[in-house]
């Protein structure tokens, strides 16, 4: 992969999902918007470039598996899903309204193309091991990537599927964690203290990496927006899904990120967008047109 | 006879021999709960996932979504408290096939006592949408039951005892969900019950039987979901029905035969078990004496209330 690749069409597709999300939210009246942001990119690079996904065939046995652990961001998902024609972008207007197959938190059993039904942090990536178990066991090439995020990694389990992973020497599962320092409410800022958010980042001074590659995982870690970083550590860890360790890639993002008021403010976890900031948005997305409809 | 532990094993060991994607996941206690057995024939296939109960519960949803049936080997409480959560929305939202084989239910713990006891299960796991729940009494119906749970695509909560169960089948017992089955007819009162203590209940009526009182017993293996109708056509015929339970008086099979007969057919529903109280540790013929639910100390409660009634 060239450093010098033109990644315009990634981008985009980003700001639109980004645009989706967001104004789903805002006429839901509920919903996530900061998790979503910081995940688009990393979620875009996946089911545009890296992920084998026919949306025709989503329960195809072949398929790349994808478990969006850090449920709570659903409607990046959706966005996403949609655009790579798993649904019509028209649908992504029933999410959370009731009949919906577009579930505030992911629900396997409503919409084919999803993986694991989550919502309650922690349990993704115990899903994820036993699926690349499964192809191990069953002598399949599929490749299974699950989504984590910082905020969940405070979760017990997250940390039991952390330890018994590497026992199993699954090179075909990739955890990708969405480390974007910030989750619901977390921990005030001292007087003076600086960390990249509005919150303490809640794995600060900790050695994530050392701790994961003690545990027995390959680790990458990749600036979370830079599609240069991005495609060539999704499509790397791919191509060695024989091997004998399971890859966490550590994606450095920004919660929030594409919007310069939403970027690194715990508040838009899930704030609703209101009409005079949904201009502002768009303005800064470059979705001007399909705003005013 | 056997330990329904062993009988857990051995029949792991031939239902893994008859179907190739049959895996079996421990949270190292198998030499306990004797899934070792499966260990030893099918090493390729037992899965050590240590002591991570919430862990093992997503790695069998992961397996079995990708066509592999799993079992679950762990104690009950590690399953039903701890892993609470993720068999919840893990396995019973998605309806996943995944067998929660839950050994060293109710009391009868080998000495471990209140940390293991778990006399909550079947009123969690029956509260559970879409979750299956069986209690089996003695080794025929425990095998049959765990043929017809690895042939059913769903999840199944399977609760077992560890020691030996005084048989009360025989080995041409079929098993059939949601049935219901009289072990002794009788005329002044039916015991309802499941697992294995149904075959106490079955001894307390014939201790009944020579102090002139006329007992029935129901066993119940499927708490859910159980056939309704025989339920209530099975008390009809009693002027006294009681629910006996190695299990909390609260939510479990009291809580089942109280709900159903008060929809369908209201009438008085006497529940004996445990009344809201935790276990200890001691020998099972002392936990089961302190909890009235040994077969002398459940026909001297029993005549008690058949005399006060009558």
């Amino acid at each position: 992969m060239s450093k010098n690749e033109d990644y315009s069409e990634l981008e985009a597709l980003a700001r639109r999902g980004r645009w989706l999300a967001i104004s789903t939210v805002a006429q839901s009246g509920a919903g996530h918007v900061g998790g979503p942001f910081s995940a688009m990119d990393l979620l875009i690079a996946l089911y545009f470039r890296v992920m084998k996904v026919d949306p025709q065939q989503p329960g195809w046995p072949e398929r790349d598996r994808f478990i969006l652990s850090k449920g709570h961001s659903s409607i990046g998902l959706y966005t996403v899903m949609a655009l790579r024609g798993f649904l019509p972008v028209e649908e992504l207007k029933t999410f959370d309204k009731g009949n919906s197959r577009l579930q505030g938190h992911p629900d396997l059993t409503k919409l084919p193309g999803l993986d694991a039904s989550t919502g309650s942090l922690g349990q993704g990536l115990s899903v994820g091991l036993g699926m690349a178990l499964g192809a191990r066991l069953g002598g399949r090439k599929f490749h299974t990537f699950v989504m984590i995020g910082d905020g969940e990694l405070q979760e017990g389990m997250a940390w039991e599927a952390l330890h018994i992973a590497p026992r199993y020497k699954l090179g075909n599962l990739t955890c990708i964690l969405d480390w974007n320092g910030l989750q619901q409410f977390g921990w005030v800022l001292a007087m003076n203290e600086v960390h990249r958010g509005d919150r303490r980042d809640p794995w600060s001074g900790i050695d994530l990496r050392g701790i994961f590659e003690r545990l027995g995982w390959r680790c990458l870690e990749i600036n979370g927006h830079d599609y240069s970083q991005i495609l060539p550590a999704l499509e790397g860890v791919k191509a060695a899904g024989d091997s004998d360790q399971p890859t966490l890639i550590i994606a450095h993002t920004v919660k929030g990120k594409g919007v310069h008021f939403t970027e690194g403010k715990h508040e838009w976890h899930s704030k609703v967008a209101t009409k005079e900031e949904l201009k502002v948005i768009a303005r800064e997305l470059g979705i001007e047109k399909e705003a005013t409809v | 006879m056997k330990a329904m532990r062993d009988v857990w094993g051995d029949t792991l060991v031939e239902l893994g021999q008859a179907n190739p994607k049959l895996v079996v996941l421990d949270a190292d206690l198998a030499n306990s709960t004797k899934a070792d057995k499966f260990a030893k024939a099918h090493p390729e296939r037992f899965l050590q996932m240590g002591i991570a109960e919430q862990n093992f519960v997503g790695a069998a949803v992961g397996l079995a979504s990708v066509g592999f049936i799993p079992w679950l080997s762990t104690f009950t409480v590690f399953l039903t408290h701890r892993a609470a959560d993720p068999i919840r929305m893990l396995v019973g939202q998605t309806h996943a096939n995944v067998k929660l084989g839950a050994s060293y239910a109710g009391l009868l713990t080998g000495l471990t006592g209140k940390t293991h006891q778990d006399v909550e299960d079947l009123a969690i796991m029956r509260a559970m949408p879409g979750m299956t729940v069986l209690a089996p009494v003695d080794e025929p119906e425990c095998r049959a039951a765990m043929h017809w749970a690895t042939e059913y695509h769903g999840p199944v909560y399977l609760r077992l005892a560890r020691d030996v169960c005084p048989e009360v089948f025989d080995g041409g017992y079929q098993f059939t969900l949601g049935k219901t089955y009289p072990l002794k007819e009788g005329k002044d009162v039916l015991l309802v019950s499941t697992g294995p203590q149904s075959a106490r209940c079955k001894e307390a009526a014939g201790l009944l039987e020579g102090q002139g009182v006329s007992a029935g017993v129901l066993h119940v293996p499927t708490i859910k979901p159980v056939n309704v109708q025989q339920l209530v056509e099975a008390c009809a015929a009693y002027p006294l029905v009681i629910a006996v339970e190695e299990h909390n008086v609260l939510g479990g099979l009291g809580g089942l035969v109280a709900e159903v007969l008060s929809e369908h057919a209201p009438r008085k529903v006497l529940r004996f078990g445990m009344e809201d109280r935790w276990g200890e540790s001691a020998p099972n013929e002392f936990l089961l004496d302190l909890f009235e639910l040994s077969a002398g100390r459940l026909s001297q409660r029993v005549k008690k209330v058949v005399e006060a009634a009558r």
